[in-house]
């Protein structure tokens, strides 16, 4: 039942991307200077019918329809209902689905919030994104349909897999989507910029909210997906570097370097081509992640259910996209001549995407690089955290010093004469690192230079603050609040690193241990049952010998039925200044269980500043429709 | 001319990649150790089960094939494969050695009596420090090497009845 | 004399470091370790049979004195270059290694180029 109506939807959804094509090259044809009423029409009731499919697949969940294989292979009739919803877009189809969705709400947007600008130049957009709705659509409908149905339909389902049925996890997919999905909207605006002629600062201003709001969801997105990983995973990591995660990372790096260009092409009307070539990279990227994850090419711990026949059809379409687009700029593109002077915003700028695309080749290299050694050397490689490390981090020194100075520079020309204040902060980030070095704990030269430099970073913002504040001028508070958070994240990041205490033991019921001044008991050992599973519960107790603390934590082996897996439950003690976090696992054919201590500082401060990050992308969006109002 | 080589090598990167992609899509993308098939075999020091002796790779070295077993008796799949470790006992030219891994004397002796011991040597891995000197990562495994103790053959999970044809092609 | 006070600071700190780093870190290196069974998981994450056999003979290993460079060639050579989570610098993992930096270079050059030509004017 439900699956006739979302099939049907879905038909008629791909016809009325046809006749919006249509539409639309009839009203380019035309001279008018509106677009014609049907389109709008056309656009509202595809948009209806998306958010309609989407609801009914929902509703599949919601009512346990196990006549449907997406809700059969990852629902269960005793699963909570906000975890039913979230099933919905826990899996391929669904997600695909989602994914066809914001595609469609996006395009719609666009059209009608976008009335100032040239007809043409929305049209095309327009006929874009509508092929690449269409293009998602055939993929749902002969690759991945969510409405497939099974029959003789099944009496329970399979169940979600229990460590994907996390808070943060159930809103990570909705988030992340609406960053590089949305990217698609500026994806389609380049090009039809391009065709349409409609350049520079004009263009600059009707995609720069979008990518704003892409990039805004796009970092809070990143962060649930890191914090799911950090409380459900059980390892006492937030980040990786897995193939899943990166291919999160790489169109964060270009929306970054993207708005930091528009805001070039929208004062001064440089770079428009290279604006145009990172719209474009944004969106490819977004399709690559994809294809790296969901065809099964690349080996990574988020197992999604893996299909080599998607893999080719998206490979398919990202060839076809990554082609048009090349063509389409290789026809348009001229090479002007720019005027940027060295001591510019403008270069600062272009420092900043300088960085960024630094950032954005290693990290795609180093996720890529394991197929190429295995094509074409036959050899299997693993590139992980130490890889990046090596290579980012020294990078990223660099990188916070110019992101201190550059804003402070104005456009066109400035001179150094605020070089003693730099110094200044410069003399106090280093007294202040000393201090933690001497004070805490030693640690290594790049650590000492990445907290300096971060240090820097925050008191440079901090400075800035004061004097726009003195100035009543609140003008660049995002920009300042984005700022300053990166400084705090890459610092809280750095002491997290250096500060954090790792234990490995094992222990029997009842044995105590004693280390770098803390003990730790295994008190109690029990079996309780819960609804959807039973959990082995130990009780060890935590004592701080130098302020004579204690604490209990209750770490959990679960053992669930539906579908029938082993998990392990970290116990988390969130605190201001650290959190303590213990797993527990049990090792075969011993009384001994494995259990793991850490002590890790300023986890709570590290999610904090990814939101304030984020925070100022929304502030600056608030503020761009107030002035446009 | 120069604008057309750049536009040429942009487009050549770009199908290049693609096709790489195109043909990682076939690949597989599990590992295992299957790569280290013919690199030599070194620094072995096995103790023997029932007797204090040990076990180095001067004794190997006087047989023209060794099949070195890792199992243990709590260990289903080694079941399944012991039929074909009793047949494999029969070939003259091949010696089999069994490492039993991480296991008691008492348990491993009496899975042993029940099943038929086809082993030429038995030794025990109780700590399992020495299946890492092989290479190995899971029981069962096998490593079938030659005279000069290079690999020449890795079976991963227990001996079915290809591998079991198979290995007797190679001895012979 | 800022910048002697900073030159200062920072002699005084590379004299700390040298000090230190002398003893292989166990748990660095079961983060850097894959572990085989599990694929997408580090050593030091996991608790599978295999893991927990890696880290005693890591541990053995530091003990009898081997460096931390000294243990990945061990494992390298016994399970592949895919235990190392950080590839080896060899023929085929060079352009890993050298094509970030080679990008880096040529980003530079061309804001170098950009700015230049504004003033030669």
């Amino acid at each position: 039942m439900l699956s006739n109506i979302g099939n049907s939807i879905l038909f008629l959804s791909v016809l009325l991307c046809f006749s919006i094509i249509y539409y639309s090259f009839q009203n380019l044809k035309t001279n008018k200077d509106s677009i014609t009423k049907i389109i709008f029409q056309l656009c509202v009731l595809q948009s209806t019918f998306i958010i309609i499919s989407f609801l009914t697949l929902i509703a599949g969940f919601l009512i346990s329809d196990f006549s449907l294989i997406a809700v059969y292979q990852n629902s269960h009739t005793l699963k909570p209902a906000l975890y039913k919803i979230a099933g919905t877009w826990g899996n391929h189809e669904g997600s695909l689905l989602l994914w066809v969705l914001i595609l469609t709400l996006f395009s719609f947007f666009f059209l009608i919030l976008n009335k100032n600008h040239s007809k043409n130049y929305r049209i095309y957009t327009l006929i874009f994104q509508n092929i690449l709705i269409l293009g998602f659509l055939f993929f749902l409908l002969f690759n991945s349909n969510p409405f497939s149905v099974i029959s003789p339909e099944p009496k329970e389902g399979l169940g979600l897999n229990p460590i994907l049925q996390d808070p943060a996890l159930a809103i990570h997919p909705p988030l992340l989507y609406i960053g590089f999905v949305g990217s698609s909207i500026y994806f389609s605006a380049a090009i039809a910029s391009m065709l349409s002629n409609y350049s520079g600062k004009l263009f600059a201003k009707s995609i720069k909210n979008w990518v704003l709001v892409s990039w805004s969801f796009q970092t809070i997105g990143i962060l649930t997906g890191s914090i799911w990983a950090y409380y459900e995973l059980g390892w006492g990591g937030f980040w990786f570097w897995d193939p899943v995660e990166n291919a999160s990372l790489l169109p964060w790096f270009v929306m970054t370097a993207l708005f930091h260009s528009l805001i070039v092409l929208e004062k001064r009307n440089l770079l428009y081509f290279w604006v145009i070539i990172l719209c474009i990279l944004t969106f490819i990227l977004s399709v690559t992640g994809t294809f790296l994850i969901r065809s099964g090419i690349l080996n990574s711990v988020h197992t999604f259910a893996n299909d080599p026949s998607r893999g080719i059809f998206i490979l398919i379409f990202l060839s076809l996209m990554i082609f048009t687009s090349v063509f389409v700029l290789f026809k348009k593109l001229k090479i002007n001549s720019y005027n940027v002077n060295f001591y510019s915003k403008e270069t600062f700028v272009l420092i900043n995407n300088w960085f960024m695309i630094f950032y954005l080749i290693t990290v795609m290299l180093g996720t890529v690089y394991p197929i190429f050694t295995e094509v074409l050397n036959d050899s299997k490689v693993s590139v992980g955290p130490p890889f990046y490390n090596t290579v980012i981090i020294p990078v990223v020194i660099f990188f916070l010093f110019f992101m201190s100075i550059g804003p402070k520079v104005r456009w066109i020309k400035d001179n150094l004469k605020n070089l003693n204040v730099i110094l200044g902060i410069l003399f106090f980030s280093i007294l202040i690192n000393f201090l933690i070095f001497y004070l805490f704990k030693s640690y290594s030269l790049i650590s000492n230079f990445i907290i300096i430099s971060s240090f820097f970073l925050i008191f440079s913002s901090l400075i800035d603050f004061v004097e726009h504040f003195k100035n009543h001028s609140i003008k660049n508070y995002s920009r300042i609040i984005s700022h300053m958070s990166f400084g705090l994240l890459v610092l809280f990041i750095g002491l997290n690193h250096n500060f954090s205490l790792e234990k490995d033991l094992n222990l029997k019921l009842g044995e105590k241990i004693t280390f770098e001044g803390y003990s730790l008991k295994f008190e109690k050992l029990y079996l309780k049952e819960f609804k959807n599973y039973k959990a082995i519960i130990g009780e060890f107790e935590v004592n701080n010998l130098k302020d004579n603390f204690n604490l209990s934590l209750y770490p959990q082996i679960r053992i669930y039925e539906n579908p029938n897996t082993l998990t392990y439950e970290a116990s988390i003690k969130t605190g201001i200044l650290k959190d303590y976090y213990l797993t527990m696992s049990n090792i075969d054919r011993s009384d001994y269980y494995n259990v793991k201590f850490q002590k890790k500082p300023f986890m709570i401060w590290i999610w904090i500043s990814v939101i304030l990050i984020s925070l100022g992308g929304f502030l600056r969006l608030f503020k761009n429709e107030k002035k446009n109002y | 001319m120069k604008k057309k080589i750049i536009k040429s090598i942009i487009l050549l990167t770009i199908s290049f990649i693609l096709g790489i992609f195109f043909i990682g899509l076939n690949k597989s993308s599990t590992y295992n150790t299957k790569d280290l098939i013919g690199s030599k075999i070194s620094k072995i020091q096995l103790i023997q089960l029932s007797e204090n002796k040990i076990i180095t790779e001067k004794e190997l070295k006087n047989n023209d094939f060794t099949l070195i077993n890792f199992w243990a008796s709590w260990c289903g799949p080694c079941r399944d494969e012991h039929p074909y470790l009793l047949k494999l006992s029969n070939e003259t030219k091949l010696k089999l050695l069994g490492v039993n891994f991480k296991d008691n004397k008492k348990n491993a002796k009496q899975f042993l009596d029940n099943l038929g011991n086809p082993y030429d040597y038995i030794t025990t891995d109780n700590s399992g420090k020495q299946s890492i000197n092989f290479g190995v990562y899971g029981i069962p495994e096998s490593i079938l090497i030659d005279k000069d103790l290079i690999i020449i053959k890795k079976i991963i999970g227990p001996i079915n009845k290809k591998d079991f044809e198979s290995i007797k092609k190679t001895i012979e | 004399m800022k910048l002697k006070i900073i030159i200062i600071f920072f002699l005084l700190q590379l004299n700390t470091i040298n000090a230190k780093v002398l003893v292989a870190d166990p748990n660095i290196i079961f983060k850097n370790l894959r572990c085989l069974i599990c694929q997408g998981q580090s050593v030091a994450d996991s608790n599978s049979e295999f893991a927990q056999t890696l880290k005693l003979v890591v541990k053995d290993k530091i003990r009898e004195g081997k460096s931390e460079k000294e243990i990945y060639e061990f494992l390298i050579d016994k399970y592949g270059e895919w235990i190392v989570y950080k590839p080896p610098f060899n023929k085929v993992n060079s352009l890993l290694w050298i094509l970030p930096y080679f990008a880096l270079l040529i980003g530079g050059l061309i804001i170098m180029a950009l700015v230049k030509k504004r003033s030669n004017r």
